[in-house]
């Protein structure tokens, strides 16, 4: 028991990396902010682009959900990592990680508009549109609003699942949670920080399953 | 001339659904369309409004072809009134907010002088004390009468009703068909299709048969309800009545 402590609760090292898991917990913080910002928000610009029905543009967008869903996030920030400077474009740890995984949120969340906004009856559609509202002040004021309602759960769901994934970023070397235990870990040669990093996830996304489970209880649709 | 259909024809792939209906509507006049299912009552009241695009044909609406092109589909939309079978509230808005949404939106009125106009169209179907009620909270008679509400504060020159008590329980008819005959009496020039033949034979000027895509027979509701020309009519009246 005495060697467990010793291995995996090691105060003395816990306490000298703690600050440095503390600064990997601001970054996590802030990269996951970014990242569900910026993933939200252009899932709901392509589920509302593919809305107009215009064919072309509507092949693109599923292709590119397709792809996005179907391609494993360590595999995207690699590449946007190492494999885009041999063309000359080059970008921080931080950013690829950053694009990787809104890239991802916003294939996965385009799909869960995009249902929502198709769960809305017809007949919303029609009463809208009956009454002369446009087909935009129709699905601004009608069908987005209930569309959104349905959408909560699920897209809450994802949203957590992908901002786990900033985690990834240590392979490439951005100062997060697991970077910064990783590293004390390498220093120290003793997994204590590696135990503080775990609880630092866990303060952070414990929290955050807590908020899906009151939103997926707090919009349950009802007619 | 509120309504002049001419010509119209709706095809659904293969399937003609309309084949050639002309119907005029005059001022202040309620057209009562019967006919059985399948007979194309429906998409001939949704091509009114272009809620179904007409294959061929034209549909003027106060004089105004709404088939041209260059017109503004939504500013003739809001000169007609519809209701739907399944109502079609906004679940995410109270009776008032479902009321007055369009007249915010598109005549661009003001909060408080939309909620008055909305106030007082709820006021005609009954349920000003229900104004801040939600769908849900309403009972299904409730709901279409804020439905007719939602099209009635738009002033409507003409109002369409697809089948509005065939979602209803029996008990909720009465209402929805009090408020119909009372806008009757105030001069609202309305399109009915429905199977409510009580109403029809109290309240309509004239009644349509439609079958297979045609209008096989109009005239007053006692010539077609007594005396129909054809044995077809009156099979189907016969049917209704069990």
């Amino acid at each position: 028991m005495g060697k467990f402590t010793q291995t995996f609760l090691n105060w003395e090292v816990m306490a000298q990396y703690a600050p440095k898991i503390a600064e990997g917990f601001v970054v996590t913080v802030q990269l996951a902010l970014l990242v569900v910002i910026a993933g939200v928000a252009s899932g709901l610009v392509l589920a509302l682009v593919r809305s107009f029905r215009v064919k072309a543009l509507n092949l693109l967008i599923v292709a590119f959900v397709d792809v996005l869903r179907a391609v494993p996030p360590l595999v995207l920030i690699i590449i946007l990592y190492f494999a885009l400077p041999t063309v000359g474009v080059r970008m921080s740890g931080f950013v690829a990680t950053w694009l990787a995984l809104s890239a991802i949120l916003a294939a996965f969340a385009e799909e869960i508009f995009w249902a929502g906004i198709l769960a809305v009856p017809r007949g919303q559609w029609e009463a809208a549109r009956s009454t002369g509202l446009s087909f935009v002040q129709a699905m601004s004021q009608v069908i987005l609003p209930q569309a959104v309602r349905i959408t909560i759960p699920p897209l809450t769901n994802r949203t957590i699942a992908i901002t786990k994934g900033t985690a990834l970023g240590a392979t490439v070397a951005v100062g997060e949670i697991l970077y910064q235990a990783q590293t004390g870990y390498s220093f120290s040669y003793n997994p204590s920080p590696l135990t503080l990093g775990a609880i630092a996830y866990l303060i952070l996304f414990i929290p955050v399953v807590w908020f899906g489970r009151w939103v997926e209880t707090r919009f349950a649709w009802k007619r | 001339m509120i309504l002049d259909v001419a010509g119209l024809h709706k095809s659904f792939g293969d399937l003609e659904v309309l084949k050639g209906i002309d119907l005029k509507v005059a001022e202040r006049e309620l057209v009562f369309v019967i006919g059985p299912s399948g007979s194309g009552k429906s998409t001939l009241l949704r091509c009114c409004n272009r809620l179904e695009e007409p294959t061929s044909g034209s549909i003027r609406v106060e004089g105004i072809d709404i088939m041209a092109p260059g017109v503004d589909i939504n500013a003739v939309r809001r000169r007609i009134g519809m209701v739907f079978q399944s109502f079609n509230l906004y679940p995410h808005l109270n009776a008032l907010g479902n009321v007055t949404l369009a007249l915010r939106k598109v005549l661009k009125q003001g909060k408080s002088e939309a909620d008055d106009i909305g106030m007082r169209a709820l006021a005609r179907v009954g349920l000003s004390e229900k104004a801040k009620a939600y769908p849900n909270e309403l009972s299904g008679g409730q709901q279409q009468r804020v439905a007719i509400a939602r099209a009635l504060a738009l002033e409507p020159s003409i109002m369409l009703f697809d089948e509005p008590t065939s979602a209803l329980d029996p008990e909720l008819v009465g209402g929805v068909l009090a408020v119909m005959r009372q806008m009757r009496e105030s001069g609202m020039t309305m399109v009915v299709v429905s199977h409510e033949m009580r109403f029809a034979r109290g309240a309509a000027d004239r009644v349509v048969f439609m079958d297979h895509g045609r209008i096989l027979e109009e005239g007053p509701p006692e010539k077609i309800f007594n005396e129909p020309e054809h044995a077809r009519i009156k099979e189907f009246i016969a049917s209704l009545n069990g």
